[in-house]
C-alpha cells in the first residue's frame, strides 16, 4: 500500500525503538539457542505448541499474558515519565498518541482478555468435575488465534508504525484519509484475528458449562466462578459479532474505498462510535464478571463460611450480562444524541451499579463473623473491596449526563476507569492467580514477596490515579502529550508519576516471587487452602484427565461437604471402578491454521495480496485438513490411570 | 438428532461420565448461529441506516432489477428444500439419496451463487461500485457477506459428500450433515430478509 523503501518498512529514527529491536532480537536469538541447545524443540512442539489439554492451554494463555502486562505497562510508564513534568521532550507527540492507542489495546484485549481466559481453561473443568472443554482442538484453535493477533499486532512497533487513532479507533481519524499509514492495518487485523479467537472460546465455554457438568451439579449447585464464567461467555458470543463486523466496516472502507465511517460519500462516523461501544461496553463487563466470580470464591475460602447470598449472587451475574448491552452510548453523552437519549442512558448506567453493589454487600457479609485468613489471594480481595467502590461511585458520577459534559474526556474519567479496571479487574485477576497456582503448578508462591508486590501495587495505584480525579477535574483533558508550568498541573502528575513506578516495582517484585517460588518450589498437597469446590479433590496439578472417576455431586460446596461428612465419620459412598478414560488427541492444525491466519493479516495490512491469498488459502486447507481427520482421540488404559493416581499418593 | 455411536449414549452424559461429543458439537453449532444472528444483524443495522445515503448516486429502485433477485429467491428457497430432503435420505439410511440431494443442494447454491456475481458484476460496470456511496457500501457488503457464507457452504457440503462417500453413514458423518443443513437454513432465512429489506423495501 504504502511502502516504498526500506525505511518505510523498518520504524526508524526514534533511539527507543532501535533499543526496542535489539532486545527483540536478542531475546529470539536466546530463546533459538537455549531450545537447540537443550535439544528441546520436539518437546516444545509435542508438549506445548500441539496440545489440547485446557490446563496446558490456560498456562500458555497466563505466560502470554503476562507478557503483554510487562508490555502494555511500559508503554504506561513512557507516558508517566512524559507527563512527570511540563514541556518534557521525552516522547514526541506522535509517539505518544501510538503509545497511548497501543497501551490501551493491549491492557484490555492482549492483556486482560488472554489472562481471563487463562483463569478459564485452568479452572472451569476442574469445578465442574470434567475431563476437558467441550470442543478441546477448539480451544486450542482459539488460543493460537489470540497469540498470531497479539503477536501481529506487536509487530506494528517495529514494522510498518503502531497505531496511533485511540484504542477504539474512531473514524474519520482512522480512516485512510487521516490514517494513510499501515498502522490501522495491523490494529484492524489484530484485534479481527484474535477476536475470533475469543467468539469461538464463549462458545466453547458455554457448552461446556451447560452440558459437561458431573453429576448432581444444578445450575444453583454450580460454583460462583463457572456461574461468572458463563455470564461473561454469554456476552461475549453477543458482544463480539458486532467487533468483528465493526472492524470489518472500517477495514472496507479503508481498503475498497467504501464509505460506511468517511465523511464524504455519506459516510456517518457516529455509527462507528456506536456499533464501537454497543461492543466495548459489554466488553467491560465481560471482564469483570470473572473477576467477581474470584472474590466469591475466595472470600468463602478464605473466611471459612458458604458464600453469602448465593442466589443473589447469580441474579446479580446475569442481570449485569443483560443490563450491560444498554448503556452503551453514556460513553457519548456529548456527541449530540440529545437530551432524550441521553436520560434514558443515564439511567440504565445508574441501574447497572445495583447488582455490583447488591455482590459487595454480598461479599462483606460472607466475612461477617467468618475465621478470616489473610493470604495473598484474600489480600488482593481485601484492596479490591474498597478500590472498587470508589471507583463505581465515580461511576455514577459520569453517568449523570449533564454533569459528564464537564467531566468528559478529562483526566477525572481516566481515573475513573484505571480504577475499576485495575482495581477490579487486574486485582481480581491476580487474586486468582494466586488461589489457583497450588492447583496448577503444585507448589505454592512465596507469601512474603507477594505481600511486598501487593502493597506496592495497591498504594502505587492511589499515588497514581487519586492525583488524576483532581487533574481531571483542574480541567487536564485526556491524551494530551504535555503541558505547560502555567497549568498548574505538573505537582500532581509528578505525585501520579511516583505511582505509577510504585506500581511498576510492584510487578518486579511479582516476577521475582514467580522465580523465588519456582527455585525454592515447596510442594502442596491437592488442597493447600482448604477450600470447598471440586477442583481442591484432586492432585495438584490435575492430572492429564484431571478425575480418576466422576464425583457425584450432592452440595452446592461439594467439597468441602464431603470433608465435613468425613470429619464426622459418615462412610464414604464406594467410588466407581475404574474405566479407560476417553481423550483428544493432540493436533498441531491451530498452531498452522493461526499461522497462515498471521500471513494472512500481515498481506492485507500492506496490501501483498501475494501474501495474502496463499495465507487465506492456507486457513482453508487447514480446515479441511481437520474435517477429513476422523483419528482425532484415544483411551487411556486403567493401569495407567492407576499408575499416576499411585504417584499423586491416592488410592483408587 | 445426532446419536453418539461409540457411547450408544442418547443424553450427554455416558454412563461411564463420558459425554456424547456429536451431541455437544451440535449444540455449540446452534450457539455459533446465534452469533452469526448478530453479526447479519449489526450489517443489517448499517445498511438501514445507510440505504438513504445514495450521495448522488444512483438509489436502490434505479440499480435492482427485480426478476433476477426473486429467480435468486427461489432457487436459494428450493436448494434449502432439497437439503431437507437430503436428510429425511439419511434418517431412511439411503448414502446414495443423502449424497444425491445434498448434490442438488450444491447446484442450485451456486447457480444462486452465479446470478448473484452476474448481478454485481453488472451494476460494477453501471458504476454503481462499493465506494461509490454509503448505500451501495451497505448494500455490497450485506449482501456480499450473505453470498460468501452460501460459498463457503458450499465448499464445505462437498467436503462433507466426499467425507460421506468415504466412511459412509455413521454418528459423525450424520452430525455434519445435520449442521450444513441447520447452516443451509439458516442462510435461507437471513435471504428472506436480505430479499424483504433490501430488494422488496429497496425498490417500492
Amino acid at each position: 500500500m504504502k511502502i516504498n523503501s526500506l525505511s518505510d518498512f523498518f520504524v526508524t529514527g526514534d533511539p527507543l525503538i532501535y533499543g526496542a529491536d535489539v532486545a527483540i532480537g536478542l531475546t529470539m536469538v536466546a530463546v533459538v539457542l537455549v531450545l537447540t541447545l537443550f535439544k528441546r524443540w520436539g518437546w516444545l512442539w509435542r508438549e506445548w505448541l500441539t496440545t489440547v489439554d485446557h490446563k496446558r492451554i490456560g498456562i500458555m494463555y497466563v505466560i502470554a499474558s503476562l507478557l503483554m502486562l510487562f508490555r502494555g505497562g511500559m508503554d504506561a510508564l513512557l507516558m508517566r515519565t512524559q507527563l512527570a513534568m511540563p514541556d518534557m521532550e521525552f516522547l514526541k507527540p506522535d509517539h505518544y498518541n501510538s503509545i497511548f492507542t497501543t497501551h490501551g489495546v493491549i491492557m484490555i484485549l492482549f492483556m486482560a482478555m488472554p489472562l481471563m481466559f487463562g483463569l478459564f481453561n485452568l479452572v472451569v473443568p476442574l469445578q465442574i468435575g470434567a475431563r476437558d472443554v467441550a470442543f478441546p482442538f477448539l480451544n486450542s484453535l482459539s488460543f493460537w488465534l489470540f497469540f498470531m493477533g497479539a503477536m501481529l499486532f506487536n509487530l506494528s512497533f517495529v514494522i510498518g508504525g503502531s497505531p496511533d487513532a485511540g484504542w477504539l479507533s474512531y473514524p474519520p481519524l482512522s480512516e485512510r484519509m487521516f490514517s494513510p499509514g499501515v498502522g490501522q492495518d495491523f490494529y484492524i487485523w489484530g484485534i479481527q484475528i484474535s477476536g475470533i479467537g475469543s467468539l469461538m472460546t464463549g462458545i466453547n465455554f458455554i457448552v461446556t458449562i451447560l452440558k459437561m457438568r458431573a453429576p448432581g451439579m444444578k445450575l444453583m449447585k454450580m460454583p460462583m466462578f463457572s456461574w461468572s464464567v458463563l455470564s461473561s461467555c454469554l456476552t461475549i458470543i453477543l458482544a463480539f459479532p458486532i467487533l468483528t463486523v465493526t472492524l470489518a466496516l472500517l477495514f472496507i472502507d479503508r481498503y475498497f474505498g467504501a464509505h460506511f465511517f468517511t465523511l464524504d460519500g455519506g459516510g456517518n462516523p457516529m455509527m462507528y462510535i456506536n456499533l464501537i461501544w454497543m461492543w466495548g461496553h459489554p466488553e467491560v463487563y465481560i471482564v469483570i464478571l470473572p473477576a467477581f466470580g474470584i472474590f466469591s470464591e475466595v472470600v468463602a475460602t478464605f473466611s471459612r463460611k458458604k458464600l453469602f447470598g448465593y442466589k443473589s449472587m447469580v441474579f446479580a451475574l446475569m442481570s449485569i450480562s443483560l443490563f450491560s448491552f444498554f448503556t452503551w452510548a453514556h460513553h457519548f453523552f456529548t456527541m449530540g444524541s440529545g437530551a432524550d437519549v441521553n436520560a434514558f442512558f443515564a439511567l440504565t448506567t445508574m441501574l447497572i451499579a445495583i447488582p455490583t453493589g447488591v455482590k459487595v454487600f454480598n461479599w462483606l457479609f460472607t466475612m461477617f463473623r467468618g475465621k478470616i485468613t489473610f493470604e495473598s489471594p484474600m489480600l488482593w480481595t481485601m484492596g479490591f473491596i474498597p478500590c472498587f467502590v470508589v471507583g463505581g461511585m465515580t461511576g455514577v458520577l459520569l453517568s449523570v449526563a449533564p454533569a459528564d459534559f464537564q467531566f468528559h474526556n478529562s483526566y477525572f474519567l481516566i481515573a475513573h476507569f484505571h480504577q475499576v479496571l485495575i482495581g477490579g479487574v487486574a486485582f481480581g485477576y491476580f487474586s486468582g492467580l494466586y488461589y489457583w497456582w497450588p492447583k496448577v503448578f503444585g507448589f505454592k508462591l512465596n507469601e512474603k514477596i507477594g505481600k511486598y508486590a501487593f502493597w506496592f501495587w495497591n498504594i502505587g495505584f492511589y499515588v497514581c490515579f487519586m492525583p488524576q480525579y483532581v487533574l481531571g477535574l483542574m480541567g487536564m483533558t485526556r491524551r494530551v502529550s504535555t503541558y505547560g508550568w502555567d497549568s498548574g498541573w505538573w505537582e500532581w502528575n509528578f505525585v501520579s508519576t511516583i505511582g505509577g513506578f510504585l506500581m511498576g516495582i510492584g510487578f518486579l517484585f511479582q516476577v521475582w516471587q514467580i522465580l523465588h517460588s519456582i527455585k525454592f518450589m515447596e510442594r502442596v498437597s491437592g488442597d493447600p487452602w482448604n477450600g470447598r469446590t471440586l477442583e481442591w479433590s484432586i492432585p495438584s496439578p490435575a492430572p492429564a484427565y484431571n478425575f480418576a472417576t466422576i464425583p457425584q455431586v450432592q452440595e452446592r460446596d461439594d467439597w468441602w461437604a464431603t470433608k465435613e461428612r468425613k470429619a464426622q465419620g459418615v462412610p464414604e459412598q464406594p467410588r466407581a471402578p475404574l474405566e479407560p478414560i476417553h481423550m483428544p488427541k493432540n493436533s498441531g492444525i491451530p498452531i498452522i491454521m493461526s499461522a497462515f491466519w498471521f500471513m494472512a493479516g500481515f498481506g492485507l495490512v500492506f496490501d501483498w495480496l501475494w501474501i495474502a491469498i496463499p495465507g487465506l488459502i492456507g486457513v482453508a486447507g487447514s480446515m479441511l485438513a481437520h474435517s477429513f481427520n476422523y483419528n482425532t482421540d484415544y483411551y487411556i488404559p486403567v493401569d495407567e490411570i492407576e499408575s499416576t493416581e499411585a504417584a499423586a499418593g491416592r488410592v483408587v | 438428532m445426532a446419536h453418539g455411536g461409540n457411547h450408544a449414549a442418547s443424553q450427554a452424559h455416558g454412563h461411564d461420565g463420558h459425554h456424547d461429543q456429536e451431541a455437544l458439537r451440535m449444540m455449540g453449532f446452534w450457539i455459533f448461529l446465534i452469533t452469526d444472528c448478530i453479526l447479519f444483524g449489526t450489517l443489517f443495522a448499517t445498511y438501514v441506516v445507510l440505504h438513504g445515503s445514495t450521495a448522488g448516486g444512483p438509489t436502490a429502485s434505479e440499480l435492482f432489477e427485480m426478476p433476477g433477485v426473486i429467480a435468486e429467491t427461489f432457487i436459494l428457497l428450493t436448494s434449502s428444500f432439497t437439503s431437507g430432503l437430503a436428510v429425511l435420505a439419511m434418517n431412511k439410511g439411503s448414502k446414495r439419496g443423502l449424497i444425491g440431494w445434498l448434490a442438488v443442494t450444491a447446484i442450485l447454491g451456486a447457480s444462486f451463487i452465479g446470478l448473484e456475481v452476474s448481478e454485481f458484476v453488472k451494476m460494477v460496470h453501471e458504476g454503481a461500485t462499493i465506494s461509490t456511496s454509503a448505500f451501495l457500501s451497505g448494500f455490497f457488503t450485506l449482501v456480499g457477506t450473505h453470498g460468501v457464507h452460501v460459498s463457503v457452504g458450499l465448499v464445505w457440503m462437498v467436503a462433507i459428500m466426499l467425507q460421506l462417500s468415504r466412511h459412509g453413514i455413521n454418528s459423525v458423518t450424520k452430525r455434519k450433515v445435520n449442521v450444513i443443513s441447520l447452516y443451509w437454513h439458516f442462510l435461507d432465512v437471513v435471504w428472506i430478509f436480505v430479499f424483504t429489506i433490501v430488494y422488496m423495501m429497496g425498490v417500492k
